[in-house]
């Protein structure tokens, strides 16, 4: 099951959908001691930092050390959020922690927003111009312009930390994005499609090639599903950008924001 | 509708000659047409017998013995690709449907949440009537969320519990309410998602609410009126034995749910029923022991309520491995001798073999990559590998939360003899956590995260019933969350998450034949006959398809 689905079922599990308790957040991130931000930050690490990174710098999920959360400016969406997931995205509920517990962490994710933020090295508009004439849009759509081979980047600042983002760059297979992942099927008269993959299932498989033509599979008619994970249709730019062209380019997608 | 004792007796009669038979027959028909009036269409006895009337599907598992295995040959591996859908019925509740259809004489009684119970005629999938529980709606479900998972039938009566901790007798004619019953406060978070088991006089009912730190129990009440025979609780009271295994006050919110409908052997007179997590879930250090009668099956006699045995398969558990499955009886050789077992794949990843009428431990293998024990000792109990624990920091151990199967049923073959189980392979990061209890709140105490998308795995795998050896395997895209059916034609059928029914050859495991549902797949498929003509069903995103040969 993958991280959607077990979001969709954890949400299911929770009942949210029918009973959802009233939240009082009047001072409850305030009357937080010491102790109770170290035990928030102990949650954190070992549940939450997966995806959003050691002291919240974001990965997998946004980074959380801002002053402004674009989805939880108020105390008590911040603890919905960490309860109930957010709905249609990668972050799950965590239900199964105490109401204490969510303040703890939710006043631990407050705590990162009051240091400083990340400053980025490179220049955006030059990162902009780099995205152009580097032919990223050939693959890439921006605010409705551009190709459709790799995901859409319009928010793509709102959801990856800046780390992730140089790593996408350098190494994109060491962070291949959910439905991106390069499958090769061969049939049984020896055909091969190498795309990537759309869609699985027990009996089907559906896949994209490199010229975004879908190919549909039975199982039964392939002799092998060859699953290329670490893989990425994206080339590497490790090698083909200097440092500061990297940085620049980072700084961009960093503030592609959806705003 | 049919009145069986009459249908047999008629047919006993037609070929007599004599008068002296026919007037035998009359007066015969009117003790049956009688006795039919006093009992109803379903009285106990059909129960007992269900497997005589393959036709129908009379019980949550199909039979008391909790087989899921229809006796129907008309569906074979040579002619299941011609399967057609016949109808489907739109639930009337968006929701995760787990109902598993209970067939009664050319109706279908089906249930979905928050609580609704309708009556479908058995041809055309249209409704005859429709009940729901109004209060239902804004029940507390702590660790699971609305769903219900079907009815029992007794008599003219049909069976219900609700999210809101009621067990109701509806007329099985119209749905009107005969009685209701308060079984215990929803406040608590105790809840009712399991179909009720009826017996001789007697509706047996489990409760959910493991992650609420409810005290446990299995509840009989008097199909008639409604009133409590009985209260078996799962944890034991002061001065109650088992109470030693559990460390000061703890017992008091043990958890051990009962949250899956059990089963029966009617001639010993036991009941079989599965115990959930002790509660917290995963922070065992505030309920130091063994924590009897959790993650153990229970035999319960009947009449008493008295628990005869326990078998715990998980002491003192702390990864939330539910006995809450489908306990499977089965008479069998046992090494030159003959014998009543219970057998049952666990959450815990274990395969169990036990004697029925003592509780004795007999055998125990894994089924599933299980990395907690190093195996079971001669008495069935688990060797814990040392640093198996939830931490703060996150531990990682197979199986996971939900373990190598769950609450959907496994089947039982009596022409194959194997035992077909669907299989969760996946493991967790389990997380410690505090844990305060506070009524009506969630006491689990961590939690955990799971290993998902390729990392994980679904199985459909067939089992030697003595030694738990694995005799096939099919290979699903994703851990399931639904149940599988053996029947007499060879067939194996089972579901999928991504939306697939399919049918498996019995005997190798070959996939024969599957359907795109388009629905999330969380139910237990069944088989009955409509017009002579065997058909199965299951229930998918938020229809019940229904499927027959052209």
């Amino acid at each position: 099951m993958n991280w959607k689905k077990w979001l969709s079922l954890s949400v299911l599990l929770t009942g949210t959908a029918v009973f959802v308790q009233p939240v009082s957040s009047q001072d409850q991130i305030s009357a937080l001691t010491a102790d109770d931000l170290k035990k928030g930050q102990q949650i954190f690490t070992s549940q939450c930092a997966l995806c959003h990174g050691i002291a919240g710098t974001g990965g997998r999920g946004p980074a959380l050390n801002l002053a402004r959360l674009r989805r939880a400016s108020e105390d008590s969406a911040l603890f919905r959020i960490i309860k109930f997931g957010i709905e249609g995205s990668e972050m799950p509920g965590f239900w199964p922690l105490s109401d204490r517990e969510i303040w703890q962490v939710a006043g631990y994710v407050r705590s990162l927003g009051r240091t400083e933020a990340e400053k980025l090295p490179g220049d955006a508009a030059r990162g902009r111009e780099l995205f152009a004439a580097k032919g990223c849009a050939a693959c890439h759509v921006v605010r409705g312009q551009g190709g459709i081979s790799g995901p859409e980047l319009t928010e793509i600042g709102a959801r990856r930390s800046a780390a992730y983002l140089r790593e996408a760059l350098t190494d994109p297979g060491a962070a291949v994005p959910e439905g991106y992942l390069v499958v090769t099927a061969i049939t049984r008269d020896g055909r091969q499609v190498r795309g990537v993959r759309v869609n699985e299932d027990s009996f089907s498989l559906q896949l994209r090639d490199a010229g975004n033509r879908f190919h549909s599979f039975r199982k039964s008619d392939l002799s092998e599903v060859k699953k290329e994970f670490g893989a990425s249709t994206m080339p590497g730019y490790r090698n083909r950008l200097t440092a500061s062209e990297l940085d620049d380019l980072v700084a961009w997608l960093a503030s592609l924001r959806g705003e | 509708m049919k009145k069986i004792p009459c249908t047999v007796a008629a047919t006993d009669s037609i070929g007599a000659t004599a008068n002296r038979l026919h007037k035998a027959f009359h007066l015969l028909l009117t003790v049956c047409c009688l006795l039919v009036s006093v009992s109803g269409q379903v009285p106990y006895q059909r129960l007992v017998s269900a497997d005589s009337e393959p036709g129908n599907w009379l019980t949550y598992s199909g039979n008391y013995q909790g087989h899921r295995f229809s006796p129907l040959r008309q569906i074979t591996p040579d002619n299941v690709a011609k399967l057609r859908v016949a109808w489907v019925y739109q639930f009337k509740s968006i929701g995760r449907q787990e109902t598993s259809p209970v067939v009664v004489d050319d109706v279908m009684y089906v249930s979905e949440p928050p609580t609704r119970v309708t009556a479908l005629d058995l041809r055309t999938g249209r409704p005859l009537w429709t009940w729901q529980r109004q209060q239902a709606r804004l029940s507390r479900t702590l660790g699971f969320g609305p769903t219900n998972r079907g009815v029992a039938v007794l008599d003219d009566m049909v069976y219900v519990g609700t999210l809101d901790c009621w067990l109701v007798a509806l007329d099985a004619r119209t749905g009107a309410v005969r009685w209701e019953t308060k079984v215990e406060d929803n406040g608590t978070g105790h809840s009712i998602t399991a179909a009720p088991l009826a017996i001789d006089g007697r509706v047996i009912v489990g409760v959910a609410g493991g992650e609420a730190g409810i005290r446990g129990f299995l509840d009989a009440y008097d199909a008639k009126t409604g009133k409590l025979v009985w209260r078996c609780w799962t944890i034991p009271g002061p001065g109650e034995p088992g109470h030693e295994t559990w460390s000061g006050e703890s017992w008091k919110n043990g958890a051990g749910p009962t949250w899956v409908t059990g089963s029966y052997d009617p001639q010993l007179k036991l009941i079989y029923w599965g115990t959930g997590n002790p509660g917290p879930d995963w922070n065992g250090d505030v309920r130091q022991g063994d924590n009897l009668y959790t993650c153990s099956l229970l035999a319960i006699e009947a009449v008493t309520g008295k628990m005869k045995w326990h078998f715990q398969f998980t002491p003192h558990d702390v990864h939330d491995w539910d006995a809450n499955q489908v306990p499977v009886l089965i008479d069998a050789d046992w090494q030159g001798r003959r014998r009543k077992l219970v057998v049952t794949a666990n959450r815990n990843a274990f395969y169990y073999v036990l004697d029925r009428e003592t509780g004795e431990f007999l055998h125990g293998i894994p089924y599933s990559k299980q990395t907690w024990a190093k195996g079971l000792d001669a008495k069935g109990r688990p060797i814990v590998l040392p640093g198996t624990e939830p931490t703060i920091e996150g531990n990682l151990i197979w199986p996971s939360l939900q373990g190598a199967t769950n609450w959907f049923s496994p089947s039982y073959s009596p022409v194959t003899n194997l035992f077909y189980v669907a299989v969760r392979e996946m493991g967790s990061h389990y997380f410690k956590g505090e844990a305060e209890y506070k009524a009506g709140q969630y006491f689990t105490g961590g939690g955990e995260r799971a290993l998902d998308g390729d990392r994980a795995a679904g199985w459909i795998r067939a089992l030697e019933v003595a030694t738990g050896r694995l005799k096939w395997e099919f290979r699903l895209q994703s851990p399931p969350w639904s149940g599988v059916l053996a029947t007499a034609g060879g067939l194996v059928f089972g579901s999928a998450p991504e939306g697939n029914f399919y049918a498996l050859d019995a005997l190798s495991g070959k996939p024969l034949w599957d359907f795109q549902t388009g629905g999330y797949i969380t139910a237990n498929p069944v088989s009955f006959l409509i017009d002579g003509r065997q058909h199965v069903a299951i229930a998918a995103g938020q229809g019940l398809f229904v499927f027959g040969l052209p």
